[in-house]
């Protein structure tokens, strides 16, 4: 309970004060949250019902520039990439980070170690981590020409230059990238499965196949929870890697909402629709966040 | 939890899973290790074809030419000049929402008021926003500040988008210290402030490393901040460093990309080696629990 709260009847404007220091101490971020973050969403979504352009602009103009918007062939291909790659993302990382959860909780030597190596790419920002693949990817220098050079000469792997493809390419630079981190999630969750139920279901002869399938992963559950809810929101916000990695090309085939909004918003001069846009990335990643901020703060209780 | 094997199929299933995780370990390790042997190539081995070999004549001419002569944008100065841009902003924006962060924390945990939780969600919630939602305003409020394109801006920018999970390390962190021991020292007589220096902070440590390092990584590893309020001089490491590689004047020397990718992640890398177990927790922290 609050200490603050024992109140001095006979306060003086000193003691006034010292009551009120720790209100006093927190509002500045009060304020600046009410402004930077309520305040600017605010601004945005009303820019969004505007004629803004290059500058913002105050003609109200209703629903247009959502209409507008999802007229734009652009971002429907960057809303269906952002489907694609969502999925595929948040699946593969998870079933990725599960495996390598189980295979290093099997009393692993130097698992220390490993964990380390599968962990660090995290550490990376994602403009390296595309730089980095951009050339693996590159037919020119990459994967294609060192397979290429070992003698399998009609080997082909040009997935970046090829419109259908190319949004995969951010699909497996995303994973190297996170896939260890959702390991890491899971390999928490397996540590604090409780080893009774482990050990009766051992010596009802439970083979270790069944061991997981039947007990540990169901009881993974809020660590599965904790890995959508993070991948989910970062495939919403991934701005860095495809700009590092294909620049929202070859065209438009790799753009995401993230790019889409960007290049709307600050070299198309068209920012109302790239406010529009912003306002349904924001709708879309609360959807995920607000439920889940719920659940966990009133758990707190 | 670990299982026992049986003891019948105990070597070969364990060759197989230790085979694995070797696999992943080279998986993992790839791009680091091609980065790293292609920064010290010249640049025809490169095109040449042999990604994965080592040297045949080992370099460091890259390494120099990406800190110090590399064209990044109009001006052949390297990325140093951007390193530095890094530095300058990392290390006020980390402290200062480090800081403010732990303040926070002790208020909203030693000192609630009705109505605490109910700011904490709003503070967390603020968090996750998409950023693309604050770039318009931010653009016109640092304007309007007359810190447009400068790294003062970057700094504010990264400072006030940085106090929400600083305060959600430090509360979390607050929550478990003994409420009876700041009583104590109440009707001792020591104030708000003496209390927090004297028996707060003291026992601080392991929170306050856990979120510099996840302010340190998540500020010095930004982009869209950079590349939306940033002007040529004041442009982050990030940023120059994407500008390097897809400038499309003359030819690609990817050696010079490579050497420059490792220098804008050698930084977080080092913490990561350093002190990766409390890099471990900040993520957990930052992302699992509220």
């Amino acid at each position: 309970m609050s200490i603050s709260e024992t109140e001095n009847p006979r306060g003086s404007v000193a003691d006034r004060v010292r009551d009120a220091l720790p209100r006093l101490v927190l509002s500045p971020t009060v304020a600046i949250v009410a402004i930077f973050v309520y305040g600017f969403i605010l601004f945005t979504l009303y820019l969004s019902f505007t004629d803004s352009r290059i500058l913002p602009s105050f003609g109200w103009v209703g629903w247009q520039n959502y209409e507008n918007l999802f007229r734009i062939r652009a971002w429907d291909t960057a809303v269906s990439n952002l489907v694609i790659f969502g999925v595929l993302y948040i699946a593969i990382c998870c079933a990725l980070g599960l495996l390598l959860a189980i295979l290093l909780d099997q009393r692993i030597r130097a698992e220390g170690f490993i964990r380390t190596i599968y962990l660090y790419p995290m550490a990376l920002s994602f403009i390296v981590t595309g730089v980095a693949w951009k050339w693996f990817l590159d037919p020119g220098i990459g994967i294609e020409a060192v397979v290429q050079g070992w003698g399998w000469t009609d080997f082909k792997f040009n997935w970046i230059k090829d419109r259908e493809m190319a949004i995969y390419t951010i699909v497996i630079a995303a994973v190297w990238q996170t896939s260890g981190f959702v390991m890491a999630m899971f390999l928490a969750g397996l540590r604090g499965i409780d080893s009774e139920m482990m050990k009766a279901a051992q010596i009802d002869g439970a083979s270790t196949f069944a061991l997981y399938r039947r007990i540990v992963i169901p009881q993974l559950r809020p660590a599965f929870m904790s890995a959508f809810v993070v991948l989910a929101h970062m495939a919403i916000k991934s701005y860095d890697l495809v700009i590092a990695l294909t620049g929202g090309g070859p065209g438009t085939a790799t753009e995401l909402p993230a790019t889409f909004m960007y290049s709307y918003t600050f070299t198309r001069n068209q920012m109302g629709i790239g406010a529009a846009s912003a306002v349904i990335m924001l709708m879309t990643i609360a959807a995920i966040i607000v439920p889940y901020l719920w659940s966990e703060l009133r758990e707190k209780k | 939890m670990a299982t026992a094997t049986k003891s019948r199929s105990f070597s070969a299933a364990r060759f197989v899973l230790y085979a694995l995780l070797a696999l992943f370990c080279i998986y993992y390790l790839l791009p680091l290790y091609v980065m790293l042997v292609n920064s010290l190539k010249p640049l025809s081995e490169i095109t040449a074809g042999g990604m994965m070999a080592l040297p045949q004549d080992w370099t460091i001419a890259p390494w120099l030419s990406a800190w110090s002569t590399a064209q990044v944008g109009v001006e052949a100065t390297g990325l140093r000049p951007y390193f530095l841009n890094s530095i300058i902003m990392v290390v006020p924006a980390v402290a200062l929402s480090t800081l403010v962060g732990a303040l926070n924390g002790y208020v909203l945990t030693k000192w609630t008021f009705r109505g605490a939780t109910v700011v904490f969600g709003l503070l967390l919630f603020g968090c996750f926003i998409p950023f693309q939602m604050v770039l318009i305003p931010m653009a016109r409020m640092l304007g309007l500040m007359g810190l447009a394109g400068s790294v003062t801006g970057l700094i504010f920018v990264h400072f006030v988008y940085g106090i929400g999970f600083s305060t959600l390390y430090f509360r979390n962190y607050y929550a478990a210290f003994p409420t009876e021991l700041v009583r104590a020292a109440q009707i001792d007589g020591a104030g708000f402030f003496r209390i927090f220096w004297r028996i707060l902070l003291p026992s601080s440590g392991p929170i306050a490393v856990v979120c510099i390092i996840w302010q340190f990584t998540n500020i010095w590893n930004d982009f869209l901040f950079g590349a939306s309020f940033s002007d040529f001089s004041s442009q982050p490491m990030t940023v120059a460093l994407n500008n390097l590689v897809q400038s499309s004047t003359g030819v690609k020397e990817y050696n010079v990309h490579f050497a420059g990718a490792i220098m804008a992640a050698l930084p977080t890398l080092l913490v990561y080696i350093v002190a990766g177990r409390y890099f471990v927790r900040g993520l957990m922290a930052g992302s699992v629990k509220g």
